[in-house]
């Protein structure tokens, strides 16, 4: 495999890895706040839904990311009220979601623009776009650091930017704010948050809000910015990867970086079989290919790659009167 | 907290979360356009209205009782098994070996040995997640997920790779030898005449000879086992040692240790037992419809299985009415997506609601009902 191969794998790393990266932080914030999210799949779906009618609509990326988002909030807002207002059960919870949207975006889309419950192919203003960074071209020539720059840095729609950007900025806010320090402290222990006079259920309906604008950007960078239109469950268990990556990043706003673009990186390898075989020097197959990220993950859970410890409170709804 | 009478929580609760989610169901319908009250006409006609329609729910329920049987068996050791498909996938590969390894000679030892294939398969499926679950405290809900994948892109490799005869373009294995063909429950003495083919005016069909006419359905001698399941499950769970220290393990792990129950063993027990189940719904569409292994041949039973566990109250007798309300649903659907511009979608969409009406929104129907009925307030004063 030459350099410039290798600069394009990791190009599309890089396209494939932002849906897993907001994904993560969106769970990372509910996770730390205590409210276990198995909803990440449905709430992209939807957002991806949501995003790409609006955005085939009335032409606009921008409007549809707001849709997206908007989409994404209604379904945090049902989590929300199954698992903290009405103390249900998080996980059956998170999973009745994602069947709900699995079942809607479909229904929605068909009734919508009547073409087997996909959105019309989006162009133009209606997609997020590649920016070309400056220089960019000039100086694809240059050795070593003109590709890296053009295929990999360079050439991504703005929501890469922006999903790259969050994560210095969760961090801050998880580490560096008032309200950072309280909703890790909801995720551990919820009685000291609630002794201290500090509402519990505000935190986290607040967390899963954040939740819900990062999962909506995610679905809509799928429909908008990935592929050019929605199509049906075309989020492909994304959202359970980010989950996997999560735990492997141990809840941790850099380290869920790493973890998902290693993942991105098993999705971009999966989409080459020419490479993978010229490196392996045997034919592998490509269910094989589609399944590594998968078996990785098991690997990591199994506590292979480090011991992952989850927020204490986490999947217990709290209830202030005992 | 106000507590509910049991029957009000055993018969109540269900009932209502189920209206409302065929509220949700007929708001979401209105919304798109549609008439609900057409929509669910159909859909009785579709699922009941005929000997063939008849045919599908029950062979669609068979699927769900061993898929819901699968996950109450690991709900009352206090795990959530979503890995119903995954096993059920492996199940049919177990079912697809043994029906091609011999010329089976009858059907009945086929049978037997297809079961046995189908649970060791489904079994073994589970087996990892839970070992891991019990020995490295990866969680089973994560893993089971993850497993699912892998069991698609197993098979898909299986298929392509491995069980496709020469010169067969689609990725399937060969057919079933015919010593490996279940009866339908359209060639059984006696149970056949549900299924008689019926002239419009309400005479019987009758071929050139004279002799009656039956529909052909997928609904096969499965059944049965499934029936007979439900029984084995609830001796398992309430009559025997292991079931209750299963149960005993579900509601207190801290407990049932301390009782001196060995929570890796019945970790590692009640998942393969969940799995074995969940393999063996691989013997009513596999060996008992399909007759050869087919990619995604679960279809999505196994995750239905959630909501039949759900809605079943994770009792064997709940399990057996909810798999036939959600045959009546998949048949229903079908119905729905072949005679209307409805999407065969809407049944996941009331998959979902089922599920969180039941299982996550139980308190809020625990609450409603006891505002409106006034259930408890005696108790409490």
């Amino acid at each position: 495999m030459d350099y410039e191969t290798l600069m394009q794998i990791f190009g599309s790393t890089v396209r494939l890895g932002t849906p897993l990266l907001l994904a993560c932080l969106a769970g990372l914030f509910s996770e730390r706040a205590g409210i276990f999210d198995i909803g990440l799949e449905g709430k992209m779906l939807a957002a991806a839904m949501a995003a790409g009618s609006v955005a085939a609509m009335s032409g606009s990326a921008w409007i549809g990311l707001l849709a997206g988002i908007g989409a994404s909030l209604i379904f945090s807002g049902l989590h929300g009220l199954a698992s903290i207002t009405f103390r249900g059960n998080q996980l059956i919870s998170g999973v009745a979601l994602n069947f709900l949207s699995s079942g809607i975006t479909v229904l929605v889309a068909q009734a919508l623009f009547g073409q087997g419950g996909r959105t019309p192919p989006l162009d133009g203003a209606a997609r997020f776009n590649p920016i070309t960074l400056p220089f960019a071209e000039s100086l694809q020539d240059v050795p070593l650091i003109g590709p890296l720059y053009y295929q990999v840095i360079s050439g991504h729609s703005i929501l890469v930017y922006a999903a790259v950007a969050f994560v210095p900025l969760t961090w801050w806010v998880l580490y560096r704010t008032r309200f950072g320090l309280r909703l890790r402290a909801v995720g551990e222990n919820p009685a000291a948050v609630d002794t201290a006079g500090v509402s519990v259920v505000g935190l986290r309906y607040a967390a899963l809000a954040i939740t819900g604008v990062l999962c909506g950007i995610a679905g809509a960078y799928m429909a908008t910015a990935l592929q050019a239109g929605f199509g049906r469950e075309m989020t492909a268990g994304r959202g359970y990867i980010a989950l996997a990556a999560l735990i492997f990043a141990k809840w941790r706003p850099w380290q869920a970086l790493g973890a998902t673009m290693l993942f991105g990186f098993f999705q971009a390898l999966a989409l080459r079989p020419d490479v993978v075989e010229s490196i392996a020097r045997f034919k592998v197959p490509v269910s094989m290919l589609d399944a590594l990220p998968y078996i990785l993950t098991v690997l990591v859970l199994a506590g292979f790659v480090g011991k992952a410890i989850p927020p204490r409170a986490g999947g217990e709804p709290y209830v202030k009167e005992r | 907290m106000n507590k509910l009478p049991q029957w009000a929580d055993v018969v109540l609760v269900p009932l209502i979360s189920l209206l409302l989610a065929a509220l949700v169901a007929a708001i979401v319908l209105l919304a798109i356009g549609q008439s609900p009250t057409a929509a669910l006409g159909i859909m009785v006609k579709g699922a009941f209205g005929s000997a063939n329609g008849w045919g599908y729910t029950l062979y669609y329920t068979t699927s769900f009782i061993f898929t819901g049987l699968s996950v109450i068996v690991a709900f009352h050791a206090g795990l959530f098994n979503i890995g119903g498909e995954g096993q059920a996938q492996l199940g049919g590969l177990g079912v697809a070996l043994v029906c091609l390894a011999l010329p089976w000679p009858h059907w009945t030892v086929a049978l037997l040995a297809a079961s046995l294939g189908a649970a060791v398969f489904g079994a073994a499926w589970a087996a990892i997640p839970a070992y891991l679950q019990a020995k490295r405290g990866s969680h089973i809900v994560i893993t089971t997920i993850m497993f699912n994948y892998i069991a698609s892109a197993l098979i898909v490799y299986m298929l392509v790779d491995v069980l496709r005869p020469a010169g067969q373009m689609d990725p399937a294995s060969a057919r079933f030898p015919a010593g490996a063909k279940l009866p339908a429950l359209s060639d059984m003495p006696f149970i056949s005449e549900f299924f008689a083919r019926m002239n419009p005016d309400g005479t019987p069909k009758l071929t050139k000879a004279g002799l009656q006419m039956y529909s052909n359905v997928p609904a096969n001698v499965t059944l049965f086992i499934a029936l007979a399941a439900c029984l084995v499950v609830w001796l398992l769970l309430w009559r025997t040692r292991l079931g209750y220290q299963i149960r005993a393990f579900g509601k207190s792990e801290a407990a049932s240790k301390y009782a001196g129950i060995n929570p890796v063993k019945i970790t590692m027990i009640a998942m393969l037992i969940s799995g074995g189940l969940a393999g063996m719904m691989a013997i009513n569409n596999v060996m008992g419809s399909a007759e050869r292994l087919l990619q995604n041949s679960a279809e999505g039973a196994g995750f239905i299985g959630i909501a039949v566990a759900l809605m079943g109250r994770n009792h064997p007798l709940g399990v057996l009415l909810a798999a036939l309300l959600f045959g009546f649903l998949y048949q229903g659907g079908a119905a729905l997506g072949l005679n209307t511009t409805i999407p065969i979608e809407m049944r996941v969409v009331v998959q979902g609601l089922v599920i969180l009406f039941t299982g996550a929104l139980d308190q809020m129907v625990r609450m409603l009902l006891v505002w409106v009925f006034g259930f408890g307030r005696k108790a409490v004063a």
